[in-house]
């Protein structure tokens, strides 16, 4: 090492020098052999990176990547396609054509319930839309058929105070609603078959609700109920922050 | 640190790892870490649904054990022994280039290391990078419309993507401490035996024996 400290100056140089020297020293002693690239640091700012460009691009990358995960045959990829099992209730009971019953209540002028066979025997109808869940899953072009929610209405015959329905379901939790305007709507019905073939257990079945506007947590499964109310009761999930309007289109994206 | 090696330990042939701050800060950790990512199995694999459903009692132990996830960490900076593991953890030193190569060849034997190895480096810093993606995508998942310019379907893709490769890098630090009952033993008790410090962590026992 040098010491040139004839110059005006260099004894302050010198003096910030060893003030250098002193805090390398300091560092050295925290660290000694591990003063190197701060690589921890690094891979945690590439990974937030990483999380905020794939939320950047998401849109653009999504159907993109939907293709390439619909080969995926563990259906644990996100966007693989197919529906998710999701209940609110502990268990469900299973409800075959012999025990199932759909009751027709409320403000209406002829309560009335239904066997399975008694809603195949009504005039079907086939609605095909896209499943859309909150939960970042949908199934697009999915085929339901059944009975017209208007035509149920129109046989048990509306008070004319009813504004809203409230649906119930047989695993005994789950509840939903509509307003009676957007029950009449013709893409909305108590399907009885998805994609041809009758509702299984899992997907709600034997009977279930399908919306084709809205998000899937208002198409309930199970149902086992309409009742019909003068004023909207929030279903379940509208209890816990859900829009009680569950409109697809209004979605921010 | 010279000369009194060993002085201050209880037993003379182990070797003091993690101070009790540093193991509670790991063991909170890893009890919220396995609630939150069993929580998302049972909400998110249809099988494991089935079994269980109650749906919003598993979102809600979800939500939860995800926001406090990182309260141990937070509390445990107060304890110096936990901010010097936290330095040396983040630093590169020479020889961990030398056991990533090590690694990436399939070189069998000691690789040279100093208290923390480079993997446990690059582990430490990408969970911590990982985590708070899964918060924020979480919180907008949670709070629907809290910034309506990023779309819900966008955060819910994120989400499960960063959760699946969180659910896949976790296994394999269970793995590795599943077969090292060194390295177990040290986060259990905070003592590790000379011997097994030699052999994973040679530049950090050198530098204990002062």
């Amino acid at each position: 090492m040098r010491n040139d400290e004839s110059l005006t100056g260099a004894g302050r140089r010198a003096r910030e020098e060893a003030a250098a020297a002193r805090i390398t020293d300091v560092n050295d002693r925290r660290h000694p052999k591990e003063s190197g690239a701060p690589i921890a640091r690094r891979a945690m700012l590439s990974m937030l990176g990483a999380g905020f460009a794939a939320l950047a691009a998401a849109p653009l990358v999504q159907d993109g990547w939907e293709r390439l995960a619909s080969s995926d045959p563990t259906g644990l990829l996100p966007g693989s396609g197919g529906f998710r099992y999701f209940s609110v209730a502990g268990s469900v009971p299973e409800r075959t054509a012999a025990d199932y019953r759909l009751e027709i209540g409320g403000l209406v002028a002829r309560p009335v319930t239904y066997t399975l066979a008694e809603l195949r025997a009504m005039p079907q109808t086939r609605v095909v839309g896209d499943v859309t869940c909150t939960d970042g899953w949908r199934v697009p072009r999915t085929p339901f058929t059944g009975v017209s929610l208007t035509h149920l209405l129109e046989v048990a015959g509306v008070r004319p105070e009813g504004r809203a329905l409230r649906f119930t379901c047989f695993d005994g939790v789950y509840t939903e609603s509509l307003t009676l305007e957007q029950a009449r709507r013709s893409d909305v019905v108590v399907a009885l078959d998805m994609q041809d073939k009758p509702l299984t257990h899992e997907r709600g079945g034997p009977v279930r609700l399908y919306v084709a506007p809205m998000y899937f947590y208002k198409s309930a499964k199970w149902l086992s109920g309409i009742s019909v109310t003068d004023q909207v009761v929030p279903g379940y999930w509208e209890e816990y922050g859900y829009d009680v309007d569950g409109w697809l289109d209004e979605r921010g994206a | 640190m010279t000369s009194t090696a060993g002085s201050t330990s209880a037993a003379p042939d182990r070797l003091r790892r993690f101070t009790r701050p540093e193991r509670l800060v790991h063991r909170a950790t890893a009890t919220l870490m396995l609630v939150c990512v069993g929580t998302a199995a049972f909400l998110y694999v249809g099988p494991l649904a089935q079994l269980v459903g109650r749906r919003h009692l598993l979102v809600v132990v979800h939500e939860w054990s995800g926001i406090l996830l990182p309260a141990p960490f937070l509390l445990g900076l107060a304890a110096r022994s936990f901010r010097a593991d936290l330095r040396r953890i983040n630093r590169l030193a020479p020889y961990d280039r030398e056991w990533l190569r090590a690694v990436r060849r399939g070189t069998p034997g000691p690789r040279p290391a100093g208290k923390f190895n480079a993997g446990q480096k690059i582990w430490a810093g990408w969970i911590a990078g990982a985590v708070p993606v899964m918060m924020f995508t979480g919180l907008l998942m949670w709070f629907t419309g809290l910034l309506p310019w990023i779309s819900r379907a966008g955060a819910i893709f994120v989400h499960d993507l960063t959760a699946l490769a969180i659910g896949v890098v976790v296994l394999g630090h269970i793995r590795l401490a599943w077969r090292d009952p060194g390295a177990r033993l040290g986060m259990r008790t905070g003592w590790v035996t000379w011997g097994w410090a030699r052999r994973n962590h040679p530049r950090w026992a050198e530098e204990e024996r002062g």
